[in-house]
């Protein structure tokens, strides 16, 4: 039984692969946060007025609130005057040519697997890049602004496109929806904009890459995709950071919105520095994602693989207004040593004939915590919504923990919710039947967590299911011995 | 093939193999009898590598290698197949995609490059033809759901997959229908030849009638008490096994 135990431990802990930091210039402001560094970042970015009002009015009320202590997580105050609030690549390229950009830079772009040259040929992927603070690179642009569709760095929207932003930012996630989209409000230095006009299907995936280089930096992006009536977009958000012993913070904000008829499917894996195996260091990922399909027939699909970040904060939810709407949320979170995830989704239900669906996977491994928290609300008028929910837990070992907290707020009859929930174990006799037929212990547990997640892991586009099953068990290695 | 020379392991501190010898060569076929409890199961195990079993003495030798030096794993990729009593259940995963990956490791071991999707099924429809073993059952998860004979037929099937040198079958016989008995024969049948040796653990004669083994022992109480050919088994069937436990005694009194 020891023995079963040990080994189970051991299963989980590879090096965390993309811990490099690079040495590149960077432009960075002084530690903390007041009004003059949001004026300063403001000014850095050349924004218009109404964006630093916006910004101010964000930090106002920011000032005012409370950090959420509801989370199933816990760790030592946040100190919001010890972090950069921007860090940018000094030698900002020229969108589209990558041959102006650092040499430093790409070497970062090959490390993490994206070179971009590689990508545009081989891929057909569209990817921008964001480091630290501001947007570096963004492949395929004119081929997308051929059907219409833009596809930037949100600086660079808000400088060429200003209508747009100002009209769709913080409609779906107000300013003052929490303390983390409050605070992001107020000091978000880049992010991707997406528009998709109407009746455009978008002919490629959309991805962004995340990384934070800079050290004591928070990662505040902001994310905003729009798809007109009839529009189509697949989308996907992949991250990293540099092992670092100090926990660094990421508190971004994701907007989606749907007209009628749109679909909009937007996945992500997140793998930020997890800390080491003692718990030191790591990604505070906090971050707000939401979706509305605004008009009829229209659909937002989140599917995520969570695999990094010391603490992840995340509820990635669907307002369902439109009559009609479909919200889906499929999951994988793995957690293992001393990871804290919290996260799941919110369903409303506001409009009729609204569907949902949510499939969730925790995989608790190490000394982890690991929590679905998920609400589904049907409101008055939205007859015949109905949901369904299926949340499952696997734990491997017995240090772990796996917490499930569904909500359900049905205001009228005609809703019909189900939720269904599993916990499993890898055992000891599951282990050594496949070894005994020749496949490690650990080839063994990535056998059995892939085929957890399989119904998650269909859900990513084909480019990237690979990748996040690699993730999967590069994430759990170390775990049994 | 094995060579086992006296074998003593305990479990959670209790000893249940007492001094146990086996001597097998290749080509051969070795049934083991005897009452519950006696440590056939446990024989099965250590010998798979069980990590839960502690061989306190002796030795066993596997083709010229020392057994206890290698990994449950290790085991298996040389050659040694456990078909179990009680096979195991593992939701999630496809039988197809269990028993590709477990070929594939054990052809990487042996230097061999793995099977690619063509030649995988191939083998697979032959197998599957040998063991009449329902197709529908490889898309579902292993073992998930399946009845108990389902198991047994699957464990069969494995093993023709993975061409043991020494296959171990743990009373694969017990609950199986009469045709599922015939079939799980022909799988020990088809392995059998001048390279490959079997045990076979069972409590009755029938599996016996179509295996004719060349060896049979009875274990009591962790040690293999009697060996003789395939008429001892018939005279098991019947005097029982008290027979063999009174002239025991009597040694035991002298
Ligand atoms: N964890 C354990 N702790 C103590 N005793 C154990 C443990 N596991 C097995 N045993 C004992 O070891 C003995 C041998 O068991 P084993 O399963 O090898 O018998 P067997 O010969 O295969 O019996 P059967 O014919 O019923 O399958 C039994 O008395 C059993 O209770
Ligand atoms: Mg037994």
């Amino acid at each position: 039984m020891a023995e079963e135990l040990k080994m189970l431990e051991e299963t989980v802990s590879k090096e965390y692969e993309y811990g490099f930091v690079t040495n590149i210039e960077t432009d960075v402001i002084n530690k903390g946060i007041n009004e003059d560094v949001i004026h300063l970042i403001s000014s850095k970015k050349n924004e218009p007025e109404w964006m630093l009002e916006w910004r101010l009015k964000a930090y106002y009320q920011w000032l005012k609130m409370e950090e959420p202590t509801w989370p199933n997580v816990t760790y030592p105050k946040i100190n919001y005057q010890d972090i950069i609030y921007y860090a940018a690549p000094k030698k900002k390229p020229k969108l589209g040519s990558l041959d102006e950009v650092d040499p430093e830079l790409l070497k970062t772009f090959d490390k993490l697997g994206i070179s971009l040259s590689e990508q545009k040929r081989l891929s057909g992927v569209a990817v921008d890049v964001v480091m630290d603070s501001v947007s570096v690179a963004t492949s395929f642009k004119e081929q997308l602004a051929e059907v219409g569709i833009i596809f930037c760095s949100i600086s660079e929207a808000i400088q060429k496109h200003p209508d747009l932003v100002r009209k769709h930012i913080g409609s779906v996630v107000p300013m003052n929806d929490n303390y983390f989209s409050a605070l992001n409000s107020a000091v978000f230095t880049d992010g991707s904009f997406c528009y998709i006009p109407k009746g455009v299907r978008c002919p490629m995936e959309l991805s962004t890459y995340f990384r934070i280089n800079q050290e004591n930096s928070g990662q505040f992006e902001r994310t905003l995709i729009i798809a007109e009536e009839g529009a189509y977009v697949s989308y996907l958000e992949g991250c990293t950071a540099p092992k670092r012993d100090a926990n660094q913070l990421h508190a971004a904000v994701v907007e989606l919105k749907a007209m009628a008829k749109a679909e909009i499917k937007y996945s992500t894996v997140q793998n930020w520095y997890p800390g080491d195996e003692n718990g030191k260091g790591g990604i505070y990922n906090f971050v707000t994602k939401r979706g509305i399909c605004m008009g009829d027939f229209s659909k937002i699909s989140w599917t995520q693989v969570e695999t990094g970040a010391a603490i992840t904060w995340k509820y990635p939810s669907v307002i369902l207004k439109g009559d009609n709407t479909i919200g889906e949320f499929y999951s994988v979170a793995l957690t293992n040593n001393y990871q804290q995830a919290d996260t799941g989704t919110k369903m409303i239900h506001l409009g009729k004939n609204t569907k949902s669906r949510i499939v969730s996977k925790g995989i608790s491994a190490g000394k982890s915590q690991n929590s679905y928290r998920g609400l589904v609300r049907a409101a008055k008028g939205a007859l015949n919504a109905r949901n369904y929910s299926q949340c499952d837990s696997l734990l491997l070992g017995d240090k772990c923990g796996a917490h499930t907290f569904p909500y359900i707020e049905s205001k009228n009859k005609t809703a019909i919710i189900e939720h269904e929930a599993t916990t499993s174990k890898i055992g000891e006799d599951q282990l050594f039947y496949c070894q005994q037929r020749g496949i490690d212990a650990e080839t063994a547990v990535a056998l059995i967590v892939t085929g957890f997640a399989k119904e998650v892991m269909n859900q990513l586009p084909m480019e990237f299911a690979v990748e996040a099953q690699k993730l999967l068990a590069v994430s759990l290695e170390g775990s049994v011995g | 093939m094995l060579k086992i020379k006296d074998i003593h392991a305990s479990i959670d501190g209790k000893e249940i193999l007492k001094g146990l010898n086996l001597d097998i060569q290749p080509g051969e076929v070795h049934a083991i009898m005897g009452p519950n409890g006696g440590g056939k199961s446990t024989l099965a195990s250590v010998l798979a590598g069980r990590e839960n079993y502690e061989v306190t003495a002796g030795t066993i030798d596997f083709d010229g290698k020392d057994m206890l030096d290698l990994s449950p794993e290790e085991r298996a990729r040389e050659g040694l197949f456990l078909a179990f009593q009680y096979p195991v259940e593992i939701p999630g995963v496809s039988t197809t995609n269990f028993i590709k990956t477990a070929v594939n490791e054990k052809r990487k071991h042996l230097g061999q490059p793995p099977l690619d999707a063509v030649a995988f099924l191939k083998t697979m429809k032959e197998k599957t033809a040998l063991v009449e073993i329902d197709k529908s059952l490889l898309s579902r998860s292993l073992n998930e759901g399946f009845s108990g004979g389902e198991k047994k037929r699957n464990e069969i099937f494995q093993m023709a997959m993975l061409e043991p040198k020494l296959a171990i079958l743990d009373e694969t016989d017990s609950g199986l229908d009469i045709d599922a008995l015939r079939i799980v024969a022909n799988g020990v049948n088809q392995l059998r030849n001048e390279h490959n040796s079997i045990i076979v653990i069972t409590h009755y004669q029938r599996l016996l009638d179509y295996l004719q083994p060349d060896f049979v022992h009875v274990l009591v109480e962790g040690k293999i008490v009697k060996s003789g050919t395939k008429e001892l088994a018939l005279e098991l069937e019947e005097k029982g096994y008290d027979f063999i436990k009174e002239s025991l005694n009597a040694t035991a009194a002298v």
